[in-house]
């Protein structure tokens, strides 16, 4: 059984927020759906799958959620891959859709994620933990050493890094909800401070407060409401860990859900017209455009140079939102919000400066977790119509 | 620029059951891996199980206690003091988690030859990390 054909998109929203007060985090959580479901033109009472990850509150999964909303479902999952875990959902969403299970899918993200570092929550029975905690791991340095790593082996340089945050950059200055609208250089990304070697401040991505929602659901529905139609057609998922030790951190899991969701889809990289590329980091995406066969492997730093991934300038149009670098990275999950900008770009919705012309096919990648120890993959592809 | 070495306080690690032969012989100067007897590989980190065969003939064996860095990050802004992460590879031929210690943080270089030195954490085992040779 396939995915494609069998569910698309019919809403979205992105909570215009990033420095959110006087808010309880069932009721963000609560207002992104409602943001959603109006977008699509449904009601909760259509809602009959609700998902969730752990930002949502409680630790029973979605069900105090799916009761503070008062929705009676048939379908749930609360799967965690970190912010990559909302492609998981939708990608779930859409099984569950194609098995019957359900034909309309609420998936929410939301949080607060300000201000600085959350402390790591390091559950003592995790059996990796006594032999990684000792040595200081944050999420910085474990993508640090993934960036050392690739310039060692392929001669990346913080330069090329930096054009991740440049071409991003370039896109926020249109978005008035971005958390950083100020158009930056090369100069600017590698002159900011270092925070773990080689990885600058102007190399991680912003820490919002947020969320947003994303409503899957059946063909049938889809054809009823009134939006522009946007159908999934591959998904693929794959996590990657330090096998036993013979680690190699020049790629990422993204090297096996590219490929499942491209052979699901029936297209290839050069049919993309569109990317959302999770950016924890500047590294992130030039690991994961090398690992899903937009470059060769090690080519990802001269891959984005030079405006590449810049909107009208460039070859592949990447995070016309701003991304997790200048827009924003709800609850440090910016899964949701590179489902939304494909959306918006499938639909002809993104803004009119940064509109993909003739955008047929997207795609959009999470990664969530650390990039040197452990992390989930997912990739989506959706088409319009 | 240089950025020299600094002692770090090292949170006592919690263990789990089957943890404590490499906290000990840590504690005692000593490097252990877990060696599987039935693939003849070893693994890291140590588990019950084999991850490569899934068979239960596992244990620990010292090793050399000499590698190479295979990467690192000087982290400067995440603790009182800087420090350098790094994953070494053990001649032996698998990776592990670790610090650099006792050197000019900022001379540290990917391929550069390490040996297993230990650091004590607060109250509890002490903890190998590597110096450069």
């Amino acid at each position: 059984m396939s995915i494609k054909d069998k569910a698309y998109i019919a809403g979205i929203f992105e909570h215009p927020a990033r420095k959110i007060a006087n808010m309880s985090l069932a009721q963000l959580h609560a207002e992104c759906a409602k943001g959603a479901l109006e977008d699509a033109g449904l009601t909760i009472h259509d809602v009959d799958g609700y998902y969730c990850s752990t930002d949502a509150p409680g630790s029973l999964g979605g069900i105090n959620m799916i009761d503070y909303m008062g929705l009676t479902v048939k379908h749930s999952d609360s799967t965690n891959t970190g912010g990559s875990s909302y492609l998981y959902l939708v990608a779930h969403a859409a099984e569950a859709i194609a098995a019957g299970k359900c034909s309309v899918a609420l998936i929410t993200c939301a949080g607060f994620g300000r201000p600085g570092t959350i402390a790591r929550d390091l559950d003592t029975a995790i059996p990796d933990t006594p032999f990684e905690m000792p040595y200081g791991p944050v999420t910085v340095n474990l993508y640090a050493l993934a960036a050392m790593r690739h310039m060692y082996e392929f001669g990346t340089t913080s330069e090329q890094l930096a054009w991740v945050k440049v071409s991003a950059s370039h896109h926020a200055q249109h978005n008035p909800n971005a958390y950083l609208k100020k158009v930056v250089t090369v100069e600017d990304v590698v002159n900011s401070p270092l925070i773990a070697d080689p990885l600058h401040r102007m190399d991680c991505c912003v820490v919002t407060d947020g969320g947003g929602a994303v409503i899957v659901v059946s063909p049938e529905i889809a054809k009823s409401l009134k939006r522009p139609l946007v159908k999934l057609i591959g998904a693929g998922e794959s996590p990657k860990g330090q096998m036993g030790g013979k680690i190699d951190i020049t790629y990422t899991g993204a090297v096996r859900s590219g490929p499942i969701a491209f052979a699901e889809a029936g297209v290839k990289p050069s049919d993309i017209k569109y990317a959302s590329i999770y950016d924890s980091f500047t590294i992130t995406v030039v690991m994961t455009l090398e690992d899903l066969g937009f470059c060769k492997k090690g080519e990802g730093g001269k891959f984005v140079m030079d405006g590449n991934l810049i909107s009208g300038v460039g070859k592949l149009p990447f995070n016309t939102d701003g991304g997790g670098m200048c827009n924003n990275h709800p609850v440090n999950r910016g899964g949701i919000t590179k489902i939304i900008e494909a959306v918006r770009q499938l639909r002809g919705e993104a803004h009119p400066l940064v509109q993909v012309k003739n955008c047929d096919i997207a795609l959009a990648h999470g990664t969530g977790g650390s990039l040197s120890t452990r992390h989930g993959s997912a990739t989506l592809i959706m088409e319009r119509g | 620029m240089t950025t020299p070495y600094q002692e770090r306080k090292i949170p006592a690690p919690k263990l789990n059951y089957g943890d404590e032969p490499y906290f000990d012989a840590a504690t005692q100067g000593k490097l252990m891996m877990k060696y599987c007897n039935d693939c003849k590989q070893y693994h890291h980190y140590p588990r019950a199980l084999c991850p490569f065969c899934f068979s239960d003939k596992t244990e620990f064996k010292q090793v050399k206690g000499t590698g190479t860095v295979y990467s690192f990050s000087v982290t400067r802004t995440s603790g009182p003091v800087p420090y350098a992460i790094a994953y070494v590879t053990l001649d032996e031929g698998i990776t592990m988690l670790t610090n650099i210690v006792d050197c000019d943080l900022d001379t540290i270089r990917c391929g550069q030859k390490v040996e297993v030195t230990f650091k004590p954490s607060e109250d509890g085992p002490a903890i190998p990390m590597f110096k450069l040779i």
